[in-house]
């Protein structure tokens, strides 16, 4: 083989980079890791404005819809599927249920390297604090 | 013909994958053993390759440039398209792989009416093959997120580059969209151009098809038909920790995805694709222009036995001397 030590080196890089999630996650051990969500206690559980398979997939759609309703349009109110009226509100009806933001949307979008910008204007809510 | 054959081909990968996810129930087959397999086959491909390469030798010293080649102390050299150095020979690579210097010289030539032969200059290969390959680049980093666990910082600051313009929700990506673009102008610069589609072969279809698929496939679960991203995360992070599972309830649509991957990571190693390590490897470019200072020696000279003029005239003197030939050395009185 001609000019080895730079094949082999090269080699070493490529495989390397293309083996480095193995690396990672054997480093950092959370390859088990899964999020964890907690949900609404009993007392306050109520029908939520879907369905969970639906609100797992679509909830960004849905808020998008919901933002561009209230903001653009000036409706407020959003009708479910079971016939429900629902005010359109990140704050008083997402929040109002899943009322600690680290321990339910948080754990997915970290967990996938999301970084919704919610945030940017709503402010978070946290369990304990929350008075409505 | 070869169009149709590469379709058909990418038709068939798809409702191979369909029908046994779906009817035969093969899930593991298709998330865990065929993605391993594609893998090892796609490193220990491109490693042998380029060991094979390397046991190769470079007979002559045939870096091809354009530019001026260093000599003489007032002629101005051009170092990056021309280098004498290492450091230029890194720098021109670096032109090479991140920016397509060569493509960028792109000629075309046409015979227009008269008859005149025009030459001219064409960017839009250059200006394609760039915005696929970097976007392609991009998406296979922000797929670090699937295979990363806690997301390497890497990715949200690709996502928030690539969806800077906040378009809907999921954040709508350009490179999304260029890459379909990219990948769409590629193949119907084949098909429309006729001297290219004369040369254009099954081997050069199929990869289009191929990472145009994965892309579209890509895009329906990101825009459309949704997947549970969490199971698909914990199925890529079980691949790669070595305690593969197959999480209930991934649609369809994503093992079509992963088969597609792994159909272009198996294919990888045998296909045209390998010029992403023959890049590195391609004399023309990483050798240094150095040939009037330093001499190269061709690995697999050998000895040669030579006869010299001097050992010629020691041999045949005496018959030179009788007829009259010139002689470097005279005959030795007697």
């Amino acid at each position: 083989m001609y000019d080895s030590g730079k094949i082999i080196l090269g080699l070493i890089i490529f495989v390397g980079l293309f083996t480095s999630p193995i690396w990672y996650d054997l480093a950092s051990g959370k390859a088990a890791d899964k999020p964890n969500l907690v949900f609404p206690t009993k007392e306050d559980q109520k029908e939520c404005v879907n369905t969970a398979e639906y609100m797992r997939e679509f909830h960004m759609d849905l808020l998008n819809v919901w933002r561009d309703e209230v903001v653009r349009k000036g409706v407020r109110t959003y009708t479910s599927n079971t016939g429900k009226h629902f005010e359109m509100s990140l704050t008083k009806t997402c929040t109002g249920c899943h009322s600690n933001k680290a321990e339910f949307c948080d754990q997915c979008h970290n967990y996938l390297g999301v970084t919704p910008y919610c945030w940017n204007c709503h402010v978070e809510p946290h369990s304990a604090e929350i008075k409505r | 013909m070869n169009i149709l054959f590469s379709l058909f081909a990418i038709v068939i990968i798809i409702v191979a994958v369909t029908l046994g996810v779906e009817t035969a129930k093969l899930d593991f087959l298709f998330g865990v053993i065929i993605p391993y397999a594609a893998i090892a086959t796609f490193i220990l491909g491109i490693v042998l390759r380029v060991i094979r390469w390397a046991r190769s030798p470079v007979p002559y010293h045939i870096p091809t440039v354009a530019g001026q080649q260093k000599s003489l102390k007032w002629i101005k050299s051009s170092k990056l398209e021309s280098p004498s150095s290492t450091l230029g020979v890194i720098g021109r690579m670096c032109l090479e792989i991140l920016l397509f210097r060569s493509l960028f010289r792109n000629t075309k030539t046409e015979l227009k009416n008269g008859p005149v032969l025009a030459y001219g200059s064409s960017k839009y290969l250059w200006l394609g093959a760039l915005a696929f390959h970097w976007t392609f680049f991009v998406i296979v980093l922000r797929h670090f997120r699937y295979f990363m666990e806690p997301v390497p910082a890497f990715v949200p600051f690709l996502q928030d580059l690539d969806g800077f313009f906040q378009v809907g929700l999921p954040i709508l990506y350009a490179s999304d969209v260029i890459i379909v673009a990219a990948l769409t102008f590629l193949f119907l610069r084949r098909v429309f151009d006729s001297k290219l589609r004369y040369i254009s072969l099954a081997s050069d279809y199929f990869p289009l098809f191929l990472i145009l698929s994965i892309a579209i496939t890509g895009i329906l679960m990101r825009y459309f038909t949704r997947v549970d991203i969490v199971n698909v995360k914990e199925l890529a992070l079980g691949l790669f920790s070595f305690h593969p599972v197959i999480p209930e309830g991934i649609g369809v649509i994503f093992y079509i995805h992963l088969f597609l991957v792994s159909t272009l990571l198996a294919y990888f190693p045998f296909s045209k694709l390998l010029h992403m390590p023959g890049i590195f490897l391609s004399p023309t470019r990483n050798l240094a222009n150095n040939s009037r200072t330093k001499r190269h020696v061709n690995p697999w000279e050998y000895p040669v036995r030579v006869h010299t003029y001097e050992e010629y005239e020691d041999e045949f003197r005496e018959k030179m001397k009788a007829t009259g030939l010139p002689l470097e050395k005279e005959l030795e009185e007697k």
